[in-house]
């Protein structure tokens, strides 16, 4: 396989990764966040700073990157509490814009210039090229999908779905919102930060605009389009978003404007997701298991 | 005094321009419930109909009623084919809709019109103004006549017509409004006209007060407006045009006298969630 594909490939694992994460805080806590790039971002520049200035190893640096970036997760899903839905929707978009104008501007982030040199990962003295990292990245993957699957089968995960169909009734019954809420912030903050390190490994060059707004609406596209609240919505949703734009690369001007037009068929005609309540897969998954039950 | 009083004149009309979007984004969501992002590609299409007619037939104001024709025929159809079918899903839904739309409107505008900055040099019929030591340019004079007219004309429709009535109903409970004999779904068309045009009104006046148009020219207003309809109160007009004014005055207040390290665009997002936190139903919005 060559290594264009290797690359798109790899970026399907960290961008499902990041997805699945959102997935937590969207689909299963039911808390709209248009901000999620920032966490994104803030686990790459986590890792990118702790690889340049201490010269920290992607494995050593790993277990901080989800440490920090779940306590800021922690710390910015505070606003969650206080306002919700629509207003909960722009407080997000709003901490998307600071987090990136702060990796932009102040010097100890690299600035406008970004950070570059970062080291690439070993794996046992081995340095880890394309396909070697999609492996690595695929892994981390099926860890995340682990981990969603945990997640919603835990206590946690009921008393979240209970929070996203009737806060009121939820807490009622002792179910606190305050701490549940942030448990599905700091989870699926995290590993967005997983994403990141990987994502800051992988490129060896990051700067601000790579954890823009737009790139939120991209994350929560993949979890609306595959199917919010299902296990493997974010997968099918990264896959299909992260591969279109690249089908349309011959296209070249007109490549954005197919863009649009896709991601408006796809929200209109399935607004409940591919996997979700009357979605093209879910039927057929249905289907295909009905024709192997009899 | 002089330089203060300039920049204090500037920063009332960027506020009087992003009340002119924020007006119309907020009746749409007073109504629907949807953050209308796609309205700021309206705005950007505004602008360049206007562009088109004036460049072929060099009337400001017909550029100006074609336009507003043009944005109404957009933003009803937007509602139509996209908003009202996607109505019964979470308010995500016809959001990413939205900013699909947005994405969309923008590249037609690129591919049709090219990707650089047009200029908008239009020729004003309205004089300058002086005043002891405050000075007007004709286009800063249009800018502050157009605002208030336009301003005024939304005041009086929503409070002083029986349109403006079946408006407010049903943007406190549609379903209400509709049993007590209301056509909602031609309110609802009715709502996106009014908010299409302003946002056409706002696009030309940006394109003279700036003299620029260009394909993007809606990304920044898009977030920002969504910030500013947030701290006035989700779906009240007032309070959309207070935080509108407010920004504008402080931005350019800002940028002039203080030392911060931050972009404006931060400030702006800074201030909302502070005002949240402060306030979390906005100024003037109601529980």
């Amino acid at each position: 396989m060559s290594n264009y594909v290797l690359t798109i490939g790899i970026f399907v694992a960290i961008n499902g990764i990041v997805a699945c994460g959102l997935n937590i805080i969207v689909g299963y806590a039911g808390q709209i966040s248009l901000g999620h790039a920032a966490f994104f971002g803030i686990g790459a520049y986590t890792a990118a700073l702790l690889a340049t200035r201490a010269g920290f190893s992607f494995w050593l640096s790993l277990p901080l990157v989800i440490i920090i970036t779940g306590a800021i997760g922690l710390l910015l899903g505070l606003p969650s509490l206080r306002v919700r839905a629509d207003f909960l929707a722009i407080t997000t978009i709003g901490i998307n814009f600071i987090v990136e104008s702060v990796f932009m501007y102040v010097p100890f982030f690299g600035g406008a210039l970004g950070i570059g040199g970062i080291s690439r990962i070993l794996f046992f003295g081995i340095r880890l090229r394309e396909a070697g990292f999609l492996a690595l990245a695929g892994t981390l993957l099926v860890l995340s999908l682990g981990c969603t699957w945990w997640f919603a089968r835990s206590w946690t995960g009921l008393a979240c779905f209970a929070l996203r169909e009737d806060e009121i009734s939820a807490s009622s019954i002792g179910i606190s919102p305050v701490l549940f809420k942030l448990l599905a912030f700091m989870t699926g903050t995290a590993m967005a930060g997983v994403g990141g390190s990987l994502y800051a490994h992988y490129m060896r060059f990051i700067s601000a605009t790579d954890f823009g707004f737009p790139v939120s609406v991209m994350m929560l596209s993949m979890v609306v389009v595959g199917g919010m609240g299902t296990l493997w919505g974010p997968v099918i949703g990264a896959l299909l978003l992260t591969i279109l734009p690249e089908v349309f690369r011959p296209l070249t001007d007109y490549r954005m404007l197919l863009y649009a037009v896709l991601l408006l068929l796809m929200i209109r005609f399935q607004p409940g997701g591919l996997l979700g309540e009357r979605g093209v897969l879910k039927n057929l998954a249905g289907r295909i298991r009905g024709r192997l039950r009899s | 005094m002089d330089l203060f009083l300039e920049q204090l004149l500037n920063g009332i009309a960027i506020g009087f321009i992003y009340a002119l979007i924020t007006s119309g984004l907020a009746l749409v969501y007073g109504i629907l419930r949807i953050l209308h992002v796609a309205h700021a590609a309206i705005y950007a299409l505004g602008a360049y109909a206007g562009l088109g007619i004036y460049s072929i037939t060099g009337n400001l104001f017909l550029a100006l009623i074609v336009s507003m024709a043009a944005c109404s025929l957009v933003g009803v159809a937007i509602e139509k084919f996209v908003y009202f079918p996607l109505l019964k899903y979470p308010p995500y839904v016809p959001l990413i809709g939205s900013i699909a739309l947005l994405l969309g409107i923008e590249e037609v505008l690129r591919l049709v019109a090219g990707p650089y900055i047009h200029a908008f040099p239009a020729e004003i019929p309205v004089p300058g103004f002086h005043f002891g030591p405050i000075t007007m340019s004709p286009v800063l004079v249009t800018v502050y006549l157009v605002t208030v007219i336009v301003l005024f004309g939304l005041w009086f429709l929503s409070t002083r017509t029986e349109l403006g009535l079946a408006m407010r109903a049903s943007s406190q409970d549609i379903q209400i409004a509709g049993s007590l004999g209301i056509n909602t779904s031609r309110i609802i068309s009715t709502t996106f006209i009014i908010g299409s045009s302003t946002a056409a009104v706002a696009g030309i006046l940006v394109g003279i007060y700036f003299n620029q148009v260009y394909p993007t020219m809606g990304a920044v207003p898009a977030y920002k407006t969504l910030a500013l309809i947030v701290v006035g109160g989700l779906g009240s007009v007032p309070g959309a045009v207070l935080a509108s004014v407010l920004l504008g005055i402080s931005e350019t207040l800002l940028i002039g006298y203080a030392n911060i390290p931050l972009p404006r665009d931060a400030l702006a997002f800074i201030a909302m969630i502070a005002v949240l936190m402060w306030r979390p139903q906005g100024l003037l919005g109601r529980r």
